[in-house]
C-alpha cells in the first residue's frame, strides 16, 4: 500500500473563551485520488479541521503531513510550496472572488505567485484551458465576478484552485449556497475533475446526501471528534455510531412514500 | 371553499428601468386544514408571494386578488392589513435571529399577539408558557424571561413559531422555516409544525427550496419558476408522475441518501433564461431514474 497523500494526526484546536475544544484529537488520512467527506452539524469542528489542514489556522497540537511535508510548521517559502500542492474552495462564491479583478486575473493569479507561467500569452492559454475544464470559455476572460451566477462563480473559484495543479483540493461547503440545479452541476464537475486529474478531495459539508454523492470515505464529526470513519457503503448502509444513525434518520428524502415509511409525512 | 385564495397575483418592485415584475399572474388556493408547499429555486418568486399575502414589502406593487377567509387583502391600507397578522395568518421566516427583537424577553414577544388583542397579561403568560412547553422548550416557565441570545438556534425558531401561532391563526405561512437549522433540529421543528397544524386544524403554506422537506410535510405542491406556476398537484403526483420537464429535472438533480451514488445527477431544465453559461456547458442530463420506485 502506498503512503497516504494527507495524514492528519491527533489534531487539537481550541479557541479562547470556549471551554470545549473545537477540534479534539482528530486523525484521518486521504489517499491519492481519494475523496474523503467530513460531515457534521454546525459547531462539530469540521470547518476548523479543514482550516488547520489548509494551514489557514495553526492547531494547538497534532500534525498535518501533506506528502510528508508538515503543514503546521510551514513558514515562508514552505507555505508557498504547500499552496501549489493544496488549494481551497470556499462556501460563498460571492465573497471569495475579488470583485475588482477579471476572471483572467483571478484564475491566473496563482500562476504568477507560484512563478509557473511568466509569459502573459502562455498564462492566458493556461487560464483558458482551466476555464474550459470547468465548463466556461475564453469569452469569460475579461468579465468580472458580478456578471456571473452563483454556480458559475463557484466554477471560477474551482478553476482558480486548479490553476497551480494541486494534488489536494479542500472544499468547505462548496455547494451549500447554490440552488438545486447549480448544485447538481457543480457536484458533477467535482466528480469529473477527480477522475480526469486524479485529484484528492477533502470535502466538508453538512448535507449528508451531497457527501455521499461525491466521497469514497466519510468521517462523521460531533463536538470536535470524529465519531465514525468508514467507507461510504458502511457509514450510510450500516452506521455504527448512534450519532450517525440519528443524523441519517433526520435527512429528508424527496420521496413521499419513503417519508411516510419513516413516519414523517402526512397522509392524503 | 378556500381559506386562502389568490388570483392573478402580480408583484413588481421599483427598478432602475421602471417597475420590474417578479410574479407574473399566479393563482393559488389553500383549503382549510391543508398543507401546501410552494417550491422553487431562487428568483422563482416563492418568498415574494408569501410576503405579499400580508403586505410585508412596502415598496412592492401588488395587483390581482388575495382573499383570506373571504376578505380581500389587496389594496387594503397597512393599518387594516396588520389586523390579519397573527390571528388571520401567522408568519415564520428563515432566520429566527432577524425575526426576534434582541432587547425584549422571549416571553414579552410571545405574549404580544395576545396582549394587543386584549388578553390579560397573566393569562397571556400562562398560555405562552404552555405553548412553549408544547413546542419542546424544556423549563419553559423559567426560561420565559430570557432574551433571544440566551436561546440556541433551534430554540429560537420554536419561539418564532410560538409567536406565529399563539393567536390561533387559521393559516401559517412558513418561509424556509428550517433552512438555517441543523438536520436533526430541522426534523424536530417540522414534526412539531405538523403536529401543531393537526391539533389546531391550521393550514400551512410552506415555502421551501428543499424537495425532501416537501415530501415529508405537504399534501399539495405548487412548483414555481421565474414568477410563474409550472406545475401543481397532490404531493404523490408531483413526485411520482411529474408532468413538467422542470419538475422532473429538479427531482433528478437532488442527491439522495437512498439513491445509487453511481447514477449521475441530472442538470435541470433546458429552457432556463437565467442560467445561460451553466446550461451550455452542462453535461447531458440522464433520464430521471429516481422516481421509478
Amino acid at each position: 500500500m502506498t503512503e497516504p497523500l494527507l495524514e492528519v494526526t491527533s489534531l487539537v484546536k481550541s479557541y479562547p473563551g470556549h471551554r470545549s475544544r473545537a477540534v479534539d484529537d482528530v486523525s484521518f488520512t486521504v489517499n491519492r485520488g481519494e475523496a474523503l467527506g467530513l460531515v457534521g452539524e454546525s459547531g462539530s469542528g469540521k470547518s476548523t479541521t479543514a482550516r488547520c489542514v489548509a494551514g489557514l489556522i495553526r492547531p494547538d497540537s497534532g500534525s498535518v503531513l501533506l506528502g510528508g511535508q508538515d503543514v503546521t510548521r510551514a513558514r515562508g517559502r514552505d507555505i508557498r510550496s504547500l499552496r501549489a500542492r493544496m488549494q481551497m474552495v470556499f462556501q460563498d462564491p460571492y465573497s471569495s472572488l475579488n470583485p475588482r479583478m477579471t476572471v483572467e486575473q483571478i484564475v491566473g493569479e496563482g500562476l504568477i505567485v507560484q512563478r509557473m507561467e511568466r509569459r502573459a500569452a502562455a498564462r492566458r492559454d493556461r487560464v483558458v484551458e482551466l476555464l474550459e475544464l470547468v465548463g466556461l470559455s475564453a469569452d469569460h476572460l475579461g468579465r468580472h465576478p458580478r456578471s456571473f451566477s452563483g454556480g458559475q462563480r463557484q466554477r471560477i473559484a474551482i478553476a482558480r484552485a486548479l490553476a497551480v495543479s494541486p494534488e489536494l483540493l479542500i472544499c468547505d461547503e462548496p455547494v451549500s449556497s447554490l440552488d438545486v440545479s447549480m448544485q447538481a452541476q457543480v457536484l458533477n464537475l467535482f466528480r469529473d475533475l477527480r477522475l480526469r486529474l486524479n485529484l484528492s478531495l477533502l470535502f466538508i459539508a453538512h448535507d449528508l446526501a451531497v457527501v455521499r454523492y461525491v466521497c469514497d470515505r466519510v468521517a462523521v464529526m460531533s463536538q470536535g471528534k470524529v465519531v465514525e470513519l468508514g467507507d461510504r457503503e458502511q457509514v450510510y448502509g450500516h452506521p455504527r455510531h448512534p450519532y450517525t444513525r440519528a443524523l441519517l434518520a433526520a435527512v429528508p428524502i424527496p420521496d413521499p412514500r419513503a417519508e411516510r415509511a419513516r413516519g414523517h409525512a402526512p397522509i392524503g | 371553499m378556500s381559506l386562502l385564495s389568490i388570483r392573478d397575483l402580480r408583484v413588481s418592485y421599483p427598478g432602475a428601468a421602471g417597475p420590474a415584475e417578479v410574479v407574473h399572474g399566479i393563482d393559488l388556493d389553500v383549503a382549510p386544514g391543508t398543507r401546501v408547499a410552494l417550491v422553487g429555486e431562487s428568483g422563482s418568486g416563492k418568498s415574494v408571494i408569501a410576503r405579499s399575502v400580508l403586505g410585508l414589502d412596502a415598496d412592492a406593487s401588488v395587483t390581482g386578488s388575495i382573499r383570506l377567509s373571504g376578505s380581500e387583502l389587496v389594496g387594503l391600507p397597512a393599518r387594516r392589513l396588520r389586523r390579519f397578522r397573527g390571528s388571520g395568518a401567522g408568519l415564520v421566516f428563515q432566520d429566527p435571529l432577524a425575526s426576534l427583537n434582541p432587547v425584549m424577553t422571549i416571553g414579552w414577544q410571545i405574549t404580544q399577539p395576545l396582549v394587543i388583542r386584549g388578553v390579560k397579561r397573566k393569562e397571556a403568560r400562562r398560555r405562552g408558557i404552555e405553548l412553549l412547553e408544547r413546542l419542546g422548550v424544556r423549563d419553559a416557565a423559567r426560561r420565559f424571561d430570557d432574551y433571544p441570545h440566551q436561546y440556541s438556534g433551534g430554540m429560537r425558531q420554536r419561539v418564532v413559531i410560538a409567536i406565529a401561532v399563539i393567536a390561533e391563526p387559521d393559516l401559517l405561512i412558513a418561509d424556509e422555516p428550517t433552512t438555517a437549522l441543523d438536520v436533526r433540529v430541522q426534523a424536530q421543528v417540522l414534526a412539531l409544525l405538523g403536529e401543531l397544524a393537526e391539533e389546531r386544524g391550521m393550514s400551512v403554506l410552506l415555502i421551501t427550496h428543499d424537495l425532501g422537506i416537501v415530501a415529508g410535510f405537504a399534501q399539495q405542491v405548487v412548483v414555481l419558476r421565474n414568477g410563474r406556476v409550472v406545475e401543481r398537484g397532490q404531493t404523490d403526483d408531483i413526485f411520482y408522475r411529474p408532468a413538467h420537464p422542470y419538475t422532473r429535472g429538479l427531482l433528478a438533480a437532488v442527491p439522495r441518501i437512498d439513491a445509487d451514488p453511481a447514477v449521475r445527477l441530472a442538470t435541470v431544465a433546458p429552457d432556463s433564461p437565467d442560467a445561460d453559461g451553466d446550461q451550455a456547458s452542462a453535461p447531458a442530463p440522464r433520464p430521471n431514474e429516481v422516481n421509478s420506485a
